[in-house]
């Protein structure tokens, strides 16, 4: 992956490798923000927000602290206080430059911190060797990625609730196997770069 | 001290079935038993530790900064966890990947730091935490059993079905993932609804 060109990087990590459905990042907020289409996009547009900025931000820390000091066994600790800074910088931020992005986004800020696809990205990133213009790349689509699989998810399951589900298989449960046959679709994609 | 603190974790309130946290190395590391357990164990041994350090510390900490200083805490034991696991089982390490860092964002941990840990005495945290780590493998195991026993045709490593089984191995790909975790807690329901009753 480290001579990744932008269009592969972009179709791996929106389709063949989506983070949701088959890297299994992001579940919680997959799961629990997802039972309708609008809630589901603004989580999606705030995570990518965030997730840009924190693979760009974590990859000028991992890169110019803590290798240049030989810390890098300090890479978990170090990334989740950057994550966790960062959600609140930018909740502080929106809420005086833009209060109706604030009002659209600023519910789903806090939840961010602890979506594991922020520190899976910015973990995945320095694995993957990628350069800076790749680091940006990939953590845009990757969020895409993200995005389009919550939005889906919600349409569909906008429909589950009007269907007739077995009882023990109301909520989670048809969600959860919804989530599988999303999965199975996006297996198509395999091989493809 | 309280032994209900104990088993409160294990059956009745799950926190894979009941309260529906940690799905992401619930899903991600489930391919084969030994996986299951070995993400659960590891996931035990961080929230054993940080329950423990956190109720130690619970007077100390300003409530306005708590939850940075929690993230701090639990992410120290997951890198020393991790460490230990590169050095004594580096085969399981290799196969976990990236999901043993990312212990620091299973919400179960947070969670029992924040409604519990934060709230109790040491000895009482230190049972809650073995009691959810120890529901938390429990859910893994299975769930690693069953994708492993149709995916692969075997338990634990060893061959279950006999060589004229073709493996599904559908299971222990992705999807498999999610529809091993939803019929298992359609399963779970249908067993409440049924005692309930």
């Amino acid at each position: 992956m480290e001579n990744a060109s932008i269009f592969t990087i972009m179709v791996s990590a929106i389709l063949v490798n989506n983070f949701v459905l088959s890297r299994f990042l992001g579940i919680c907020p997959f799961l629990g923000v997802s039972k309708q289409v609008e809630t589901a996009f603004g989580m999606g547009m705030a995570v990518t927000f965030v997730m840009t900025l924190s693979g760009i931000l974590t990859y000028l820390v991992n890169n110019y602290i803590l290798v240049y000091f030989h810390l890098e066994f300090l890479q978990t600790a170090a990334f989740i206080l950057v994550i966790a800074s960062l959600v609140q910088f930018v909740e502080i931020v929106l809420q005086k430059m833009s209060p109706t992005l604030y009002q659209a986004l600023g519910v789903f800020l806090p939840l961010i911190t602890t979506n594991c696809a922020v520190l899976g990205l910015a973990l995945l990133n320095i694995q993957y060797k990628f350069g800076m213009v790749q680091t940006i790349f990939h953590s845009f689509f990757a969020a895409i990625g993200f995005s389009l699989a919550i939005v889906l998810f919600a349409g569909i399951r906008e429909k589950l609730e009007t269907s007739d589900v077995p009882l023990p298989f109301k909520g989670f449960p048809i969600a959860l196997i919804t989530a599988s046959l999303m999965s199975i679709a996006f297996l198509g994609f395999t091989g493809l770069v | 001290m309280k032994i209900s603190n104990l088993t409160k974790g294990i059956i009745k309130e799950n926190p894979i079935f009941v309260q529906l946290l940690g799905m992401c190395p619930t899903l991600a590391v489930t391919t084969s038993a030994v996986n299951g357990i070995g993400m659960g164990l590891a996931t035990t041994a961080v929230l054993i530790s940080s329950n423990i350090a956190i109720s130690l510390i619970r007077k100390v900490i300003p409530a306005q900064v708590r939850i940075p200083a929690f993230v701090v805490v639990i992410s120290t034991f997951v890198t020393i966890v991790g460490m230990l696991m590169e050095a004594f089982v580096p085969e399981l390490f290799k196969s976990l990947g990236l999901f043993i860092p990312l212990i620091v964002v299973n919400c179960i941990i947070l969670a029992r730091a924040e409604a519990f840990a934060s709230k109790n005495g040491v000895v009482d945290s230190a049972f809650d935490g073995i009691g959810m780590g120890l529901g938390f493998t429990l859910a893994l195991t299975i769930l690693g059993s069953v994708r492993e026993l149709f995916g692969n045709g075997s338990l634990f490593g060893a061959a279950i079905f006999g060589a004229s089984y073709k493996p599904a191995l559908i299971m222990i790909l992705p999807p498999g993932g999610f529809l091993a975790l939803g019929l298992l807690l359609a399963l779970y329901n249908s067993y409440q609804f049924k005692r309930a009753k």
